[in-house]
């Protein structure tokens, strides 16, 4: 068993996955503190139906998936959705995106394995070339986040007095969402579609229960998305059960043991 | 020669097709304390958004500081209603003061030291020190609202937009805010533009009252202004201002003031 180590796939997934867990850990505070959790969700499933489609059509299904997110992202922000009808929104058109998927699904009966490893992630199986997207993609995200990180955090916590100060708040709002869309094509890859918010939710919303200062959040968020991404890896490699399952899990272990024992920390 | 922070010269704004108010002339001096009341609606927080740059008028002409109003003015500090945070918010006390000093520039912070020490003066400014440490959401209405106005104060301005900073806080609370409002007022000669739907807790430190009242408008001391007769006038329909132990009681006419609004982390989207 121990020999699996040695193979090439293995050190590709430990990269990737560190590499998306970073990612993951640096936006999950924003997405938490913003309440986009169903945003998000409602991104990974047209991600899903970007993916079918491009595979229709011939093209690669990662081109599709990260097209997919970012159309749908521009679409939420740039309609300008008001928070309360926003669920609304986005409910109704990730069920139509939902919907269409599966239509491709049918017409495209080969797919159905492709299917599986985007609905519940497949990091075992990136390639050499994956990681280096993934590196890419992860870069641009960090890139972005470290430039807006200040009239972002700004805007989520007090929009008031942000605008009154003069930062683009409907601006950010667009660019964050496009942000939150190449988080969501990242992570995909270790956890699918299916289980997107268990990287980008519960690290942050299991950090904000261990400390009020914002830069340990997000310092606290980042070492347990790549705690629970390695831990799930290295389960799947011992096991052959899913990774996103052992991530998935180790998520809610994070969380439990932050709900119970985090007010005792946080003050 | 007076020195003009905020001059509107026949100033209107319409909203969606609604007049909010129209040909309105004000010319605020350097240091003065101007209290904005009026009904909801009558476009009192409007106009504080208009100085903010954030809304242009339709008509007439607006000067800050003798030059049109933009967005990011630092010689603005603003101060809005108290509104509840989040308990699980990851933001302390100090965090909030520091956005005011540099949260709407890009990128993250460089000197964090010479900030901090900035931020921790103007935290004992206002006396906040036992408590800037703990998350926002854990205070009391009060102590949020004086970390607001340690936001409001720590970009240094020399005028101040509060718009019902008073608004659901006990009335030892309402003292203290107004007290180092005006203190910081009479420090710096700022000028400090407050938007209240009760006038009693800053009776004893506001220059002048504008009153909003949808068609009419009217300006004048608190003595002048206060009245039966003026607000009757103003409102064009029976008011009576009664005064005892020192309070204002405004019957028949509706001040403004509203429920504060829920907590929401609104992001345009």
């Amino acid at each position: 068993m121990t020999s699996l180590w040695g193979y090439a796939f293995v050190h590709q997934a430990l990269l990737a996955g560190t590499i998306t867990a970073v990612v993951a850990g640096v936006v999950g505070p924003f997405i938490t503190t913003r309440n986009m959790g169903f945003a998000v969700h409602g991104l990974a499933e047209m991600g899903f139906t970007g993916a079918a489609g491009a595979v229709l059509f011939g093209f690669a299904p990662e081109v599709g998936l990260v097209g997919a997110c970012f159309l749908a992202a521009l679409a939420i922000g740039l309609l300008g959705v008001r928070l309360r009808e926003r669920d609304i929104a986005i409910g109704t058109v990730l069920a139509f995106g939902m919907g269409l998927g599966v239509l491709f699904l049918v017409l495209y009966t080969r797919y159905a394995t492709e299917a599986f490893s985007i609905l519940f992630g497949a990091i075992l199986a990136v390639s050499a070339e994956d990681v280096v997207w993934s590196a890419a993609v992860g870069a641009v995200v960090l890139a972005a986040m470290i430039a807006v990180y200040r009239p972002l955090r700004f805007a989520s916590v007090d929009p008031d007095v942000a605008e009154a100060r003069g930062v683009p708040v409907r601006l950010l709002s667009v660019v964050f969402l496009l942000i939150m869309a190449l988080a969501v094509a990242e992570a995909v890859q270790v956890v699918g579609v299916l289980l997107i918010l268990t990287l980008l939710i519960t690290p942050a919303g299991t950090a904000r229960r261990l400390t009020a200062h914002p830069g340990r959040v997000v310092a606290y968020s980042i070492l347990i998305a790549v705690g629970v991404t390695l831990g799930g890896i290295v389960g799947a490699v011992y096991t052959s059960w899913p990774v996103s399952f052992f991530v998935a899990s180790l998520s809610l272990v994070a969380y439990l043991l932050g709900r119970t024992f985090g007010a005792r920390v946080r003050a | 020669m007076t020195d003009w922070v905020v001059q509107l010269e026949h100033a209107s704004l319409r909203l969606s097709g609604r007049s909010i108010w129209s040909d309105l002339s004000v010319a605020v001096p350097r240091g003065e304390f101007l209290v904005i009341i009026g009904p909801n609606g009558t476009g009192k927080t409007s106009l504080l958004r208009v100085l903010l740059g954030l809304q242009p008028p339709t008509a007439g002409s607006v000067l800050v500081n003798g030059r049109a109003p933009r967005r990011g003015n630092p010689v603005i500090g603003y101060v809005p209603q108290q509104r509840a945070f989040d308990p699980e918010l990851p933001l302390r006390g100090r965090d909030l003061v520091l956005m005011g000093l540099d949260g709407h520039r890009w990128g993250i912070s460089l000197n964090e030291r010479a900030n901090r020490a900035r931020v921790d003066r103007i935290v004992a400014l206002v006396g906040a020190q036992s408590y800037a440490d703990r998350p926002i959401g854990w205070l009391s209405g009060g102590e949020q609202q004086r970390l607001r106005i340690a936001q409001a104060l720590v970009g240094n301005p020399s005028l101040l937009l509060c718009d019902e900073p008073l608004l659901s806080l006990d009335l030892h609370s309402q003292h203290v805010i107004v007290q180092l409002i005006a203190r910081w007022r009479r420090d710096h000669d700022a000028t400090v533009i407050f938007v209240t739907h009760d006038v009693n807790p800053v009776m004893s430190v506001a220059d002048r009252i504008l009153l909003l009242a949808g068609a009419r408008w009217g300006i004048g001391t608190v003595d002048r202004m206060m009245t039966s007769e003026t607000l009757t006038r103003l409102y064009g329909t029976p008011v009576d201002v009664v005064q005892h132990a020192g309070r204002i009681a405004v019957l028949g006419a509706d001040l403004g003031g509203h429920d504060p609004v829920a907590a929401h982390m609104e992001d345009g989207a």
